[in-house]
C-alpha cells in the first residue's frame, strides 16, 4: 500500500532534503553574488547609476607685456545630451528641431561625437546662446537626459587685431583626435587650432571637472550633484612678450585695405612685440564652430585672410638683402665700407650679353658700399656679387639664415627658400648643367632670384645688423632668449653698415620716412612680384633708435610697389613703441 | 449551523502571514522609485487582495476535506472551461502583453485562471492518483494523471504561458512521486522532456540517450512501452530543434540569454545582468529598505512583481535573502510534515501538490533572479504583485490548514 505511514515518512524525508538541497542552491548562489562577487556589482550598481558630466575648464589666460589680456573667457553656454543610443541620439535632435532651429550638420556633428566617444554626454551646441538655452530649459522635461551647463567661451577682446598671433581654438577634429599629442583628448573638446592657443595648447589647456549625476535607466537625470564636484581646473596664465598697444596700432594701420606682414621685435632678447598679418579674420568668430558663410567668405577673399603673411608667406626679399650681399664680401675681406666698384652706375650693367638694370634709370655714379647701401645701388652689388663669387655669396647668405626658419614660436613656420651650398649641384638640378649661367649671381646679389623669404626671418637677420652680429630667436612668449652669431665683423666694418642703413632713413630711399628725435635705421626693398610685374611686393625692414636699437620692425607689403611705404608705416610702428614707452615706462611687466 | 472546533495548525498561517506581510512591504518599496509611476500605489491593491485571501482562506479552512474531494471535479472542469474560455476572451499584460492570460469582464481584469488551476490540477491529480489502490507501476498506467496534467498544461502553453506549464510539470511529476511511483518510472516518465532539453547539445543528448537504455534495460518494461519510450525521446531528440523555430523570438531570446546572460546585454540578458547587479550590489546588510538605487533609477525589471527579490536582495542584503528564503523553506517543510501526516491519500497528495506548486515557484522565480535558472516571468508566493496569485496562494493556506486538521497526531513543531 503506497499510503503507509511509513512509506509516507520516508517519502517525507526524501522531500525535504530536496526541498533543503534547493534552498542550499539557491542561498548558495545568492552567498556568491551577494558576498562574494559583491565588490564587483557595487561597481556596476554605481556605473549604472552615476554619469560623469565633464565641466569644460576654462583656458588659460593670455596676456600681453603690460598685462593686457589677449585671450579671456567668457561664460557661455553648452548644450549636451546623455544618449542611450544613436536613434535616441538622432530622435532628441529632430525633437529639439521642432523647438529651435537645427541644422542638418549640426545633427551631423553630433552623430559624430556620439560615435566618437559614447560614455560622454555627447555635445549638441558647444556654444549655445542664451535665446537657445532659456528655450530648451522651458522644455527640459521633455528632453530627458539633456545637460545644460555653462562652458567658459573663448574670447578675444582685440579680435582681428591679435587673429595672426594668437591664433584660434576650435573643437578638436577627428584626424587631430587620432594622433598622438591629443591622446587624452575626448570628440567635443575644445583645443587650441592656430597661432599660440596652438602652440602652446598643452599650457593653456585646462584640466576638467567632472559632475555626478544620478541618472535613471531611461537615461533622465534624477538626480544633479549626486557626488561633490571635482572643480574644473584653469591653468596658469599666459605672458607674451607682445604689447598689446603696439599690436592694435599695427592693425590700426593696415586696416582692411593694405595687404602685408609686419614682424616686430625687440634685437636683444628676441621678444616679439607685434605679429601682424593683414588682411585679418576674427577670431571670436571660429569659437564655437564657424559659420559656414563666415569660413566661405574668408576661404574665397583672393587677399587669402586665412594665410599667416608673417611666417608662412615667403616673398622675394629684394634689397633688403643686399645687407647679405656686403656682410659676405666684408667678412671675406673683398670690400670695405668706403670701397668703390670698378665700374660706376649709369642706370645698367653690361655682363656677358646681358643688360642688368638698375632700379634708378639715371644711374648713381661712383659710390662707396656704404653709399650703395644708402641709394640701394643694383651697379655696384652686381659687382660685388661677382667679386665674392656665387659659391661664397650663397655660403653666406646660408650662414645669415636665408634657408633657415626664424624658430618663432607659432605652429607651421615656413622655411625660407635659398640655393644650397654647393651652388652647381642646385642649378645643375634646378635648370639643368646647361640651363644657366653665372648670371645668377648678379640676380642673388641684390635679393632677387632664387631667394624668397619670409617677414620672420627677415626681422631676426636684422636683430644681428641692429645689434652685435648676433640675431636673437623671435619669442612671443617668454621663454629663454637664444642668440645665433650670424656674422663676425670688426666693430667698424659694423659700424659703416650701421650708419649706411642709418642714411638710408636719414637721406636715402626712405628718406621720407624720417621721424622727429628718432634715428632710425633700414633698408627699403621692392622685390618682383611673380604673380604681377606691375605690383612689386614692398619691403622694409630696420631698427630705432639707430645708435642702440630698441626696435626692429620688419614690413611686407603685398603689391606695395615700393619699399618707401612699408618704410612709412615701419617708422610709424617704431615711432608709437619709443614714444610710447618714454612716457608708459614705469608699467610693472608681467607676473 | 456550528462548526465542529477544529485544532488549527497555527505556525503555518503564521508562516504564511509573516511571508506576506514582508512581501506587500517589498511591494511597497519596489513602487518607491524616482520617477514616480503607477506602482507607487498598488502595494495598497496588495493589501486588499491579501486581506480578501485570508477571508478565503479562513472560509475553506472551515469546511471538511470531503467537500474538496467532493468538489475537484468541478473545479477542474470549471478551470478548464475557464482556460478554453481564455484563448478566445483572454488579455495581456504587463510583460506579458502578447499573452492571453488574463480574464477581463467589461476591461476589468479579474485576474489570472491559471493561478487557479494550479490548484484543480492539484485537486484532481489527488482524486484520481488516491483512488487507485497501488501505484501505477507501467507508462501505460499513468495515462489517467498525465491526461488530467494534459488538458490545463496545452490550454495554458497556448496562451503562451511557459513559467505556468513548468509549475504544472512540477506538481505531475511531485504528486506522483507521493504516490509511490517509482523512481524508474518518473525518469522513464519525464525522459521524453528531458531529451528535449538536452536535444540542444547532440553530445549530451546522447549520452543522456545511452543512459536511458541502460535504464530500460533494468526497469524492462513492456516492449511497446519500450518502443514508445524510444521514439519519443528520438522524436524529442530530434523535433527540438524543429520546436526552436516554433517559439517566438522573446522565448528563443530568453532561453538563449539563460545560457549566456552576456550574449545581448542590452535585450534579454540586460534583465539579468540587471537584476544580478542589483542583487550583487546588496552585499551582505542591504542598501536600506526603499533605498535600492538599482530599482530606484528603473534598473531593476518588473521589480514588484518578477524580480521582487532583486529588490530584496539590493535593499535588505544577504540577511534578508536569508530570512526570505528561510521562511519559504520552514513553511515548505510544515506543508510536507502537513502532507506526511494527514491521514487521507487525498488530503495528503493535496498538501504536497500545493507544497510542489509553491516549491516550484520559489525555485524558478528566485533561482531566474541570480541566473540560476531562465527568465520564465512565474512569480513568487506571497511577494509578487498579483492579486489573483495572492488570494490562490491563501486559497492553499487555506487548504493545508483543513488538512492539517484532519491529520494524524499533532500539529506542533516547526520542522519534521
Amino acid at each position: 500500500m503506497s499510503f503507509h505511514p511509513n512509506a509516507v515518512q520516508e517519502r517525507a524525508r526524501v522531500a525535504s532534503a530536496l526541498i533543503l538541497a534547493g534552498f542550499v542552491l539557491l542561498l548558495g548562489t545568492f552567498f556568491r553574488t551577494m558576498v562574494l562577487q559583491n565588490a564587483r556589482y557595487v561597481l556596476a550598481s554605481e556605473e549604472n547609476r552615476l554619469r560623469e558630466i565633464p565641466l569644460p575648464a576654462p583656458r588659460g589666460i593670455i596676456y600681453d607685456r603690460n598685462s593686457q589680456v589677449i585671450a579671456e573667457n567668457l561664460p557661455g553656454y553648452s548644450i549636451s545630451l546623455l544618449a542611450r543610443n544613436e536613434d535616441t541620439l538622432r530622435t532628441t535632435m529632430d525633437r529639439i528641431g521642432a523647438v529651435v532651429p537645427v541644422t542638418p550638420e549640426q545633427i551631423g556633428s553630433a552623430v559624430r561625437r556620439y560615435r566618437r566617444d559614447r560614455s560622454r554626454p555627447t555635445v549638441l551646441f558647444g556654444d549655445a546662446s542664451f535665446e537657445l538655452v532659456s528655450l530648451l530649459e522651458e522644455r527640459r522635461v521633455e528632453f530627458p537626459g539633456l545637460i545644460i551647463q555653462s562652458a567658459p567661451k573663448r574670447h578675444y577682446p582685440d579680435g582681428p587685431a591679435v587673429s595672426a598671433l594668437v591664433g584660434y581654438t576650435g573643437e578638436i577634429s577627428d584626424a587631430e583626435l587620432s594622433q598622438e599629442p591629443f591622446a587624452d583628448y575626448k570628440a567635443g573638446q575644445q583645443v587650441g587650432k592656430d597661432g599660440v592657443e596652438r602652440q602652446y595648447e598643452s599650457r593653456l589647456r585646462g584640466r576638467e571637472g567632472v559632475r555626478f549625476v544620478e541618472v535613471d535607466a531611461r537615461g533622465r537625470v534624477v538626480r544633479e550633484n549626486a557626488r561633490e564636484d571635482i572643480p574644473p581646473d584653469g591653468p596658469a596664465p599666459l605672458y607674451t612678450n607682445i604689447d598689446l598697444d603696439l599690436q592694435r596700432y599695427v592693425a590700426e594701420i593696415f586696416g582692411d585695405s593694405l595687404i602685408g606682414a609686419v614682424v616686430a621685435m625687440e634685437p636683444r632678447s628676441g621678444e616679439v612685440l607685434a605679429l601682424h598679418s593683414a588682411p585679418t579674420f576674427d577670431p571670436n568668430r571660429f569659437v564655437g564652430g564657424i559659420p559656414q558663410s563666415y569660413w566661405d567668405e574668408l576661404q574665397r577673399d583672393p587677399r587669402r585672410p586665412l594665410y599667416n603673411k608673417a611666417i608662412k608667406g615667403t616673398y622675394p626679399p629684394g634689397s633688403i638683402f643686399k645687407l647679405a650681399t656686403a656682410i659676405a664680401a666684408m667678412e671675406n675681406g673683398l670690400v670695405d665700407i668706403d670701397d668703390q666698384m670698378p665700374v660706376p652706375c649709369t642706370g645698367g650693367y653690361q655682363y656677358g650679353n646681358r643688360y642688368f638694370r638698375c632700379w634708378d634709370k639715371k644711374g648713381h655714379g661712383n659710390v662707396t658700399l656704404a653709399e650703395a647701401i644708402e641709394h640701394s645701388c643694383d651697379v655696384y652689388f652686381y659687382q660685388l656679387g661677382l667679386k665674392i663669387g656665387l659659391q661664397r655669396l650663397i655660403a653666406g647668405g646660408i650662414r645669415l639664415g636665408a634657408r633657415a626658419r626664424s624658430g618663432i614660436d607659432l605652429p607651421s613656420e615656413v622655411r625660407s627658400l635659398y640655393p644650397t651650398d654647393p651652388p652647381k649641384k642646385y642649378y645643375d638640378a634646378r635648370f639643368g648643367p646647361r640651363g644657366w649661367s653665372n648670371a645668377v649671381t648678379l640676380n642673388l646679389s641684390i635679393g632677387q632670384g632664387e631667394n624668397s623669404q619670409t617677414v620672420v626671418n627677415m626681422a631676426r637677420l636684422y636683430t644681428a645688423l641692429a645689434t652685435d652680429g648676433f640675431a636673437a630667436r623671435p619669442e612671443i612668449v617668454r621663454g629663454q632668449a637664444e642668440r645665433t652669431r650670424l656674422f663676425s665683423l670688426s666693430d667698424a666694418q659694423l659700424k659703416g653698415i650701421q650708419d649706411a642703413l642709418t642714411n638710408v632713413v636719414g637721406r636715402g630711399t626712405a628718406a621720407g620716412s624720417r621721424l622727429q628725435g628718432i634715428a632710425v635705421a633700414g633698408k627699403t626693398g621692392t622685390a618682383q612680384n611673380a604673380q604681377d610685374a606691375f605690383a612689386d611686393h614692398a619691403w622694409f625692414v630696420g631698427y630705432a633708435p639707430a645708435g642702440e636699437a630698441k626696435i626692429v620692425v620688419a614690413v611686407m607689403l603685398e603689391f606695395g610697389l615700393h619699399g618707401s611705404r612699408a618704410a612709412r608705416i615701419a617708422t610709424k610702428i617704431m615711432e608709437k613703441y619709443l614714444k610710447a614707452r618714454v612716457v608708459a615706462m614705469p608699467v610693472v611687466e608681467g607676473e | 449551523m456550528k462548526s465542529p472546533r477544529i485544532p488549527t495548525d497555527w505556525p503555518l498561517p503564521a508562516l504564511a502571514f509573516v511571508l506576506s506581510a514582508f512581501g506587500i512591504a517589498m511591494v511597497y518599496s519596489a513602487g518607491q522609485t524616482e520617477m514616480p509611476s503607477f506602482i507607487e500605489g498598488i502595494w495598497r491593491i496588495q493589501l486588499v487582495w491579501f486581506l480578501l485571501g485570508v477571508s478565503v482562506a479562513y472560509g475553506i479552512s472551515r469546511t471538511s476535506v470531503r467537500l474538496l474531494e467532493w468538489g475537484s471535479v468541478w473545479v477542474y472542469l470549471g478551470a478548464c472551461a475557464l482556460l478554453l474560455l481564455l484563448l478566445f476572451i483572454g488579455q495581456g499584460a504587463g510583460t506579458a502583453a502578447s499573452t492571453k492570460s488574463w480574464l477581463a469582464i467589461g476591461g476589468v481584469r479579474l485576474g489570472q485562471p491559471s493561478e487557479l488551476a494550479k490548484i484543480a490540477v492539484v485537486l484532481m491529480l489527488a482524486r484520481v492518483l488516491s483512488a487507485q489502490r497501488v501505484a501505477p507501476t507501467s507508462l501505460f498506467g499513468l495515462w489517467r494523471p498525465a491526461a488530467i496534467v494534459l488538458v490545463p498544461w496545452l490550454l495554458i502553453m497556448a496562451q503562451p504561458d511557459l513559467g505556468t506549464g513548468i509549475v504544472f510539470l512540477g506538481i505531475f511529476f511531485a504528486m506522483l512521486f507521493w504516490s509511490g511511483v517509482s523512481w524508474p518510472l518518473l525518469v522513464l516518465a519525464a525522459s521524453p522532456a528531458i531529451s528535449l532539453i538536452l536535444a540542444f547539445g547532440p553530445g549530451v543528448w546522447g549520452a543522456w540517450f545511452f543512459l536511458l537504455l541502460g535504464l530500460l534495460w533494468w526497469v524492462r518494461p513492456a516492449w511497446l512501452e519500450t518502443s514508445v519510450l524510444v521514439g519519443t525521446n528520438v522524436a524529442s531528440g530530434v523535433v527540438a530543434p524543429l520546436l526552436w523555430g516554433q517559439l517566438n523570438p522573446y522565448q528563443q531570446r530568453r532561453l538563449l540569454v539563460f545560457l549566456d546572460p552576456s550574449a545581448d546585454p542590452r535585450a534579454s540578458g540586460y534583465h539579468l545582468i540587471q537584476s544580478q547587479v542589483a542583487i550583487g550590489s546588496g552585499g551582505f546588510f542591504g542598501k536600506g529598505f526603499t533605498d535600492g538605487s538599482q530599482k530606484r533609477l528603473a534598473f531593476v525589471p518588473e521589480q514588484y512583481t518578477d524580480f521582487i527579490m532583486a529588490v530584496v536582495g539590493e535593499e535588505l542584503g544577504f540577511l534578508g535573502v536569508i530570512l526570505s528564503l528561510g521562511l519559504f523553506g520552514m513553511l515548505l517543510l510544515r506543508t510536507v510534515r502537513i502532507a506526511s501526516r494527514s491521514s487521507s491519500p487525498f488530503a495528503s497528495l493535496v498538501a504536497f501538490g500545493l507544497t510542489a506548486a509553491w516549491f516550484t515557484h520559489v525555485m524558478v522565480n528566485v533561482g531566474m533572479t541570480v541566473g540560476l535558472m531562465p527568465i520564465t516571468g512565474i512569480p513568487l508566493p506571497f511577494f509578487s504583485y498579483g492579486g489573483s496569485f495572492m488570494l490562490a496562494c491563501w486559497i492553499a493556506v487555506g487548504i493545508l490548514v483543513l488538512v492539517s486538521a484532519e491529520g494524524r497526531g499533532k500539529a506542533d513543531g516547526l520542522v519534521i
